[in-house]
C-alpha cells in the first residue's frame, strides 16, 4: 500500500510526475485513436480497435467526435504547459499546488469523459463531466493568471541593470508575457465556449476547414475559426516562453523579445476575435500580431544558438574556438538545440506556407477544388500542432533528466523523424501546385512512405522512452523515487 | 549494419519515387457489369432527410436520374454527334461549347462567367479516357463503360442539355443517393470495401494503379464477383449505382457570389468518410479531373 501511495505522490505531487502522467495518457489516446485513420486504418486495424473496444461510430457524428477528440487532447496539452509554467515561473507554493490540482482534475475529466461520450455511445453524464472538466481547466487558467499577475511587487526585478527585460519601475516583462498569454488564452477559450454552446445546443457540428468557401459564414462559425487559430497560436507562444526560461534567455534580445511577445499575443488574440465582426480586417491584424510573435521567437533562436555554442565551448575549456568547433558545439545537445530548431523548421512548414497561401489565395488556392484547399488547411495546422508537441517532448525529457547517449539518440531521432514527416506532409499538402492529379501517384506514394516512416519512428522513440519510465516505476528506488524526493509541491 | 539499413531505405524511397503511373500504359480488364448506362430511375416526389443533421426537405415533384454515371462511350458518342452539328468545336487543345453565363454580383472572390464559349474537356491531358483521331472520338479500350472523367462542369452541363436533360440539383442528387431514411451511404449505414470504390478500397483496379486506384466500370458494385473481387449489391434506394465513390459528380447548382460548382459523392481517391452523401467538394466550372464525372437528370 505504501508503495502505491508513494507512486501516487510522485504522479500527482511533482511536476515531473504530473507531466509524465499527462504525456502517458495523451500517448495512449494517440496510439489507440491513431488506428482509426491513416495507414493503420488502411490495413484494417481500425476495425479491430472498434470491435475490441466496443466503439460506436455513427457516420453522421464524425465531425462531432473529432471536435471532442481535439478538445480532449488539447486540454491535456494545455495542462502539461501549465505544469511547465508553474515549474519555471516564480509563484507561491500554494498557488502552484492549487493550479496544478485544478488543471489535473480538469484535463482528466475532459479527456476521459470526452472520449467516452464521443466514441462509446452518448451517455449524457459523461458529457456533463466533459464540460465540467473543461470548466475546471478554465478555472485553473484563471488561477494561473492570478498567480502570474505581473504587478506583484515581490516579483519585481530589483536590479535596474538586470539583463532580463523589465520596465523602469522593475516589472518583470517575461512574467508579463506569460500573463498576457494566459489572459488572451482565457479570452479566446471563452470565444470558443460561446460558439460551442450555441452549436452544441442545436447539435450542428462542423469542422472549420469545411466552411472555408462558405461566402456567408454564420457569426458564431467565424467565432469557431477565430478560436481554433488563436488557441494553437497561443500554445506556440506558451512553449516559446517556456523554452526561453530553459535557455535562460536574457540580454538585449530578451528586452526586445518580451515586449514583442506581449504585444504579439494581445494583437493576435484581438485579431482572431475580430473574425466575428470584421473578417477582412481580422486577417490584417493577425498578420501584425504574428509578426511581433515571430520576431520574439527569432530573437530567442538567435540568442539560444549563441548560448548553446558559448556554454559548450566553455565546458570544453576552449579559449579561442574555430568555426568548426563552434558548429559542433551547437549540435552537441540535440534535445536543447532541437527545441529551437523546431521553431525554425516550423517557419518552412507553417509560416511561409501560410503566407504564401494568403498571398496567392485568389490566384492559386481558390483555383483549386475545395478538397485541395482543405488538405492544405488541415495539413497546415496539424503540422503546427505537431511541431509544438515535439518541442514540448524535448523539454519534457530534459525536465526528466535524460542524459548521455540516450539523450542524444532521443533528440536526434525526434528531430529527424518529425522533420521528415512534417516536411513530407507539407509537400503533400501543397502538391497540387506542382503536380496534376493524373501525375501525382508516384509523388504521393513517396510522400506517404516518408510521412509514415517519420511518424512511425517518432512514435517508437516516444514509446521506448515511456516504456523505460514505466519499467522504472516498478523499481523500488528507481528514478521516480529520486524525482519525488526532489519535488517541492 | 547501419550502412545496409540506410542503403535499403534509400533504394526503397528511390524506387517508390521513380515508379511510373500505369494509368495510361495498361488497358484495364474488360468487365461487363450488366448495369445498363442508358437506363433511368424515377425518384418520386416527397420529403427526405438531408445533410448530416437530417433536416426534412420536400422535393415536391417527380424526377428521373441516370442509373449510372455517363460513361466514356456515351460521351464519345455525344462528342461525335455534337461536333458534326456544330454544337461544340475544337479550339487548340480543348473542346469548346457555348454557355449563356452566370449572374455576376462583383462579390469578393467572385469569378465572372459571362455568356460565351467555355472548355468542355481537354484533348491532350493524361487521365483522359478518350482517343481522338482528328475526326472521331472513341473510348480507350477497356474504359468504354467506366465513368467519363476529365470533363468540366460546362462539359457535363452541355451533354445533359444536348439530350434534353439537365444536371441534377444538389438536393435532387442527395435524395437520389440516400432515399428518405437518413442513411449516410446509398446502401446503408456503413461503408465496406465491397460497397464502393474509394481510397485503398482494394478493388481489382487498385492492384494495377496503386492506392489512388482507377475508376471502376459503372455498376461494378452490384453483388457479382468481378476478377475474383466479391462485391455487395450497393445501389441507392432508388436503384442508382455509384452514388458514393468512384468519381465525384458535378451537379447543376451555381454557388451564388462565388460561382463554384458542387462535386458530390466522393471519389476513388478519398477516404470512406468523404463519400458520405452530404460531404461536398466544389471547384470552378472549368476544372477537370480524373476523379470527376457526372450523370444527368430530367423532369
Amino acid at each position: 500500500m505504501k508503495a502505491i501511495t508513494k507512486r501516487f505522490q510522485y504522479f500527482f505531487l511533482s511536476t515531473k510526475g504530473l507531466a509524465l502522467v499527462a504525456i502517458a495518457l495523451v500517448s495512449v489516446v494517440t496510439a489507440i485513436w491513431g488506428t482509426l485513420s491513416g495507414p493503420l486504418a488502411e490495413m484494417g486495424i481500425n476495425d479491430i480497435t472498434v470491435r475490441v473496444l466496443g466503439m460506436d461510430l455513427v457516420p453522421a457524428e464524425r465531425e462531432g467526435r473529432l471536435i471532442m477528440l481535439y478538445h480532449s487532447i488539447a486540454m491535456t496539452v494545455v495542462a502539461i504547459l501549465v505544469y511547465y509554467i508553474t515549474d519555471v515561473v516564480q509563484m507561491k507554493k500554494h498557488e502552484r499546488a492549487t493550479i496544478n490540482a485544478t488543471v489535473t482534475v480538469g484535463y482528466m475529466f475532459a479527456l476521459i469523459f470526452g472520449m467516452l461520450f464521443a466514441y462509446f455511445g452518448h451517455n449524457w453524464i459523461y458529457h456533463g463531466l466533459f464540460i465540467a472538466g473543461q470548466t475546471l481547466m478554465y478555472f485553473g487558467g484563471v488561477l494561473l493568471a492570478a498567480a502570474l499577475w505581473p504587478w506583484k511587487k515581490e516579483y519585481y526585478i530589483q536590479d535596474p541593470k538586470s539583463e532580463y527585460a523589465h520596465t523602469k519601475g522593475g516589472m518583470d516583462l517575461e512574467r508579463a508575457a506569460f500573463f498576457a498569454m494566459a489572459i488572451t488564452t482565457l479570452g479566446s477559450a471563452l470565444l470558443g465556449a460561446i460558439a460551442g454552446a450555441s452549436f452544441g445546443n442545436g447539435f450542428v457540428t462542423f469542422l472549420a476547414e469545411d466552411t472555408v468557401r462558405d461566402p456567408n459564414k454564420a457569426v458564431l462559425a467565424r467565432g469557431v475559426i477565430g478560436h481554433l487559430h488563436i488557441m494553437v497560436a497561443l500554445t506556440g507562444v506558451a512553449i516559446t516562453l517556456i523554452v526561453g526560461k530553459w535557455y535562460d534567455f536574457k540580454g538585449i534580445m530578451h528586452k526586445i523579445a518580451m515586449p514583442s511577445m506581449i504585444f504579439g499575443s494581445i494583437i493576435l488574440a484581438l485579431g482572431c476575435a475580430l473574425m466575428i465582426p470584421a473578417q477582412y480586417y481580422a486577417h490584417l491584424i493577425i498578420y501584425v500580431g504574428s509578426t511581433f510573435v515571430l520576431v520574439a521567437g527569432l530573437l530567442l533562436v538567435i540568442y539560444g544558438w549563441g548560448r548553446l555554442i558559448r556554454d559548450r565551448i566553455a565546458e570544453q575549456g576552449i579559449e579561442k574556438a574555430s568555426f568548426g568547433q563552434k558548429f559542433k558545439a551547437l549540435f552537441h545537445d540535440p534535445v536543447k538545440w532541437g527545441a529551437t530548431w523546431q521553431m525554425v523548421y516550423m517557419n518552412f512548414c507553417v509560416t511561409f506556407v501560410g503566407l504564401f497561401m494568403a498571398a496567392k489565395l485568389d490566384d492559386l488556392i481558390r483555383r483549386l477544388p475545395l478538397r485541395e484547399e482543405r488538405i492544405t488547411l488541415t495539413g497546415h495546422w496539424h503540422v503546427l500542432a505537431a511541431i509544438i508537441a515535439t518541442i514540448m517532448l524535448l523539454y519534457f525529457v530534459d525536465l526528466m533528466g535524460l542524459k548521455g547517449k540516450a539523450r542524444k539518440w532521443f533528440g536526434w531521432l525526434v528531430i529527424i523523424s518529425s522533420d521528415l514527416a512534417f516536411g513530407a506532409a507539407t509537400v503533400f499538402a501543397l502538391k497540387r501546385l506542382f503536380v496534376s492529379e493524373s501525375d501525382q501517384q508516384p509523388l504521393v506514394d513517396t510522400l506517404d512512405l516518408l510521412t509514415e516512416i517519420g511518424l512511425g519512428l517518432l512514435l517508437i522513440v516516444i514509446g521506448v522512452y515511456m516504456g523505460y519510465r514505466l519499467i522504472d516505476l516498478f523499481k523500488k528506488n528507481g528514478r521516480w523515487a529520486k524525482d519525488l524526493s526532489e519535488a517541492d509541491l | 549494419m547501419k550502412r545496409t539499413f540506410f542503403f535499403l531505405l534509400f533504394v526503397t524511397l528511390l524506387t517508390a519515387g521513380c515508379a511510373s503511373s500505369t494509368v495510361e500504359a495498361t488497358p484495364p480488364p474488360q468487365i461487363d457489369t450488366g448495369v445498363d448506362p442508358d437506363s433511368w430511375a424515377l425518384i418520386p416526389a416527397g420529403e427526405f432527410l438531408a445533410d448530416f443533421t437530417n433536416e426534412e426537405i420536400l422535393v415536391d415533384y417527380d424526377y428521373q436520374m441516370m442509373v449510372t454515371d455517363v460513361t466514356n462511350a456515351q460521351y464519345a458518342d455525344f462528342l461525335n454527334v455534337a461536333l458534326k452539328d456544330g454544337t461544340i468545336s475544337i479550339v487548340g487543345d480543348e473542346i469548346m461549347g457555348y454557355y449563356p453565363g452566370d449572374i455576376f454580383r462583383e462579390y469578393r472572390h467572385e469569378e465572372e462567367y459571362a455568356a460565351g464559349d467555355y472548355p468542355l474537356m481537354p484533348l491532350d491531358e493524361k487521365g483522359l479516357r478518350l482517343d481522338f483521331d482528328s475526326t472521331t472520338f472513341t473510348a480507350k479500350p477497356g474504359y468504354e463503360n467506366h465513368p467519363m472523367v476529365m470533363v468540366t462542369w460546362f462539359g457535363a452541363n452541355t451533354y445533359c442539355e444536348y439530350y434534353d436533360g439537365r444536371l441534377p440539383s444538389a438536393i435532387e442528387w442527395e435524395k437520389a443517393a440516400r432515399g428518405t431514411d437518413g442513411r449516410p451511404f446509398p446502401w446503408g449505414n456503413e461503408a465496406q470495401q465491397t460497397n464502393a470504390n474509394y481510397y485503398h478500397s482494394n478493388d481489382p483496379f487498385e492492384d494495377v494503379i496503386g492506392r489512388m486506384g482507377d475508376t471502376t466500370p459503372v455498376g461494378f458494385y452490384n453483388g457479382q464477383t468481378h476478377l475474383g473481387f466479391e462485391t455487395e449489391d450497393s445501389p441507392s434506394p432508388y436503384g442508382l449505382y455509384d452514388m458514393a465513390g468512384n468519381v465525384y459528380q458535378w451537379v447543376g447548382d451555381v454557388i451564388p457570389y462565388q460561382h463554384y460548382r458542387l462535386l458530390l459523392g466522393g471519389a476513388k481517391d478519398v477516404y470512406a468518410v468523404r463519400i458520405r452523401a452530404w460531404v461536398i467538394n466544389n471547384a470552378e466550372p472549368v476544372y477537370f479531373s480524373p476523379n470527376a464525372g457526372f450523370r444527368c437528370a430530367q423532369d
